[in-house]
């Protein structure tokens, strides 16, 4: 089984756009009426449903963003019934900033279409043994590819994230072929593997699908290495669905977009003005039948390029390149989306100044993460019980609001650089982009 | 009697305690006494000097982290047993120490400082 479902994987191009065509006038009317405030949006915008005769006309539409995402906090875009929502995902972080996805039945049957794509695409079929060691939870990860295996009638092994030595353990006996999870854990597992003294001759796995951080050329190689495995990228946000918006197949040349039900454009991030074939600028992304969330033109501020030509391995879906970068601030540590303004938020509530240093880096494939905190001397104490209980206190409110772990580092007064005009926060030590 | 001592906050790297020391002689201030805490990560320089309150404006002025703490500063008379009669009467007291040090004074008589954790019992107690 070379794909998923053909029929539509490497239909004609005029099929895709007539499928397109059809969904993105429902879709639309859909969010019309049942989210009033993307009626407002519409509305402001004076574009009615009846403007939209075809995926041509989506230009028409205002996008959305983020922002619009946080004001409708938590279920301002929820486009049902709540009754018949049958599964929410979240993304980390406070209110405001986390985002809440919601699925209906039917949504969670075509996102599951979408990773068992991704993992006939990347040689799964019945005889695998997948394992998933991606986190399950609120988390997209685990449970995305999990109904993805099921689908495609894998043994599915849902292990979450961590146990490194169980996962081992579990590669091992029960022999995976397939393994699912964010490529630095993947590159943790291939040296807890030979820490282990076993060689990849002494597991079946095969292929790796991984994703939901950035990861280079030179990392999968490594990762192809040391698990002796193919290793297959796949992209998405928790805002549609999750991973399988798009998914690499055996050719590793890019990410094929799902595009009968994720209309993919690339827009100047300045203007918002569309770009044309081959040109490099922020994904904007539209859900074409998503019953519960759907989301239309919305800016996913990852800087991207999209590749029409037609795929080696038979599929006519257009690929996108692995994104190159973001238009905004947002970071993505150990998988994790971290914003500079959340630690700041953090920081003012704790009495610190905002005059703080984020530090990442990667090591042995790992993401580091260190924040250097100015202690004033309103937060100093003459005690080193008390500053350590306070450096602590610091450590916990960073992590209960990012949802992953800092080390943090207090420094005295006025280390830290200031800069003329926009303050450098962030220094990002890791090659994300070969 | 009681003394206002200055805790300093000190990043732990090469350099940061000889910057802090070269920055109050280049005051022209005279340390009485300094002590030295340490974790992994951060330290804590204490001093004891003549007028702390100008030397504690003159440090968060440049840009330390800085406080005021008042500490218990008792004379000990050089002979055994003199100090622990002193820690059990605190002891008795039910005063926590948090740490201790101890510098000659001018008369080159043995002064101890305690940080305590309620100093004007302590001191009452101590008289």
């Amino acid at each position: 089984m070379k794909y998923f479902q053909q029929d539509i994987e490497c239909a004609s191009r005029e099929k895709i756009e007539a499928i397109q065509n059809e969904k993105i006038v429902k879709q639309v009317k859909h969010a019309y009426d049942n989210i009033p405030y993307y009626r407002s949006l519409m509305d402001q915008k004076g574009v009615k449903p009846e403007d939209i005769k075809g995926i041509k006309d989506i230009y028409k539409l205002p996008f959305l963003s983020k922002y619009d995402l946080r004001e409708q906090y938590p279920d301002g875009l929820l486009a049902v019934d709540k009754k018949d929502v049958v599964r929410i995902h979240s993304t980390s972080g406070t209110t405001g900033k986390r985002v809440i996805a919601y699925y209906t039945e039917n949504d969670l049957d075509l996102w599951a279409d979408c990773t068992a794509r991704a993992i006939v695409a990347a040689g799964g079929s019945k005889e695998d043994v997948v394992q998933i060691a991606y986190g399950y939870g609120l988390f997209t990860g685990g449970m995305g590819l999990h109904d993805g295996a099921r689908k495609v009638g894998c043994m599915t092994l849902p292990m979450s994230s961590g146990n490194t030595e169980r996962q081992i353990q579990f590669m091992h006996d029960l022999k995976s072929t397939i393994l699912c999870c964010t490529p630095s854990y993947a590159a943790y597992l291939g040296e807890a593997l030979k820490e282990s003294g076993l060689t990849t001759k002494d597991i079946n796995l095969k292929a790796g699908i991984f994703g939901a951080e950035p990861w280079t050329e030179s990392m999968r190689k490594d990762i192809e290495k040391s698990l002796g495995i193919k290793a297959y990228d796949i992209f998405g946000l928790t805002e549609l669905s999750g991973p399988g918006v798009s998914y690499e197949c055996e050719e590793q040349a890019g990410m094929h977009i799902n595009e009968d039900h994720f209309y993919a454009e690339i827009i100047n991030p300045e203007t918002g003005e569309v770009l044309g074939d081959g040109e490099k600028g922020e994904l904007v992304l539209t859900s074409l039948d998503k019953e519960a969330f759907p989301l239309i033109r919305y800016r996913t501020r990852d800087i991207c390029i999209l590749n029409k030509e037609k795929c080696k391995c038979g599929r006519s879906f257009i690929r996108m390149a692995k994104p190159m970068g973001r238009s905004d601030d947002m970071l993505i540590i150990r998988g994790v989306n971290v914003f500079p303004s959340q630690i700041e938020t953090v920081l003012l509530e704790q009495g610190y100044t905002p005059n703080y240093l984020i530090e990442i880096d990667r090591v042995n494939n790992t993401d580091t993460f260190d924040i250097y905190v100015e202690l004033t001397s309103e937060q100093f104490s003459d005690t080193i019980k008390d500053v350590s209980l306070k450096e602590k206190e610091l450590s916990n409110a960073l992590k209960t609001m990012l949802g992953i772990n800092p080390k943090t580092h207090l420094v005295a007064p006025k280390t830290i650089a200031r800069s003329e005009g926009k303050a450098v926060r962030v220094n990002d030590k890791r090659k994300l982009i070969d | 009697m009681t003394l206002q001592q200055i805790s300093i906050f000190m990043e732990n790297k090469p350099g940061m305690l000889c910057e802090i020391t070269k920055f109050i002689a280049s005051k022209n201030v005279n340390m009485r006494a300094l002590a030295v805490a340490d974790t992994e990560k951060f330290g804590i320089v204490r001093i004891i000097v003549d007028d702390p309150t100008l030397v504690n404006e003159m440090l968060t002025k440049e840009g330390y982290a800085t406080t005021l703490t008042k500490v218990l500063a008792i004379e000990i008379p050089d002979e055994p047993g003199k100090f622990s009669a002193i820690l059990e009467k605190l002891a008795k007291a039910d005063i926590n120490i948090e740490y201790s040090y101890a510098f000659t004074s001018k008369e080159s008589k043995a002064v101890t400082i305690l940080r305590v954790d309620d100093v004007d019992k302590a001191e009452s107690i101590i008289k």
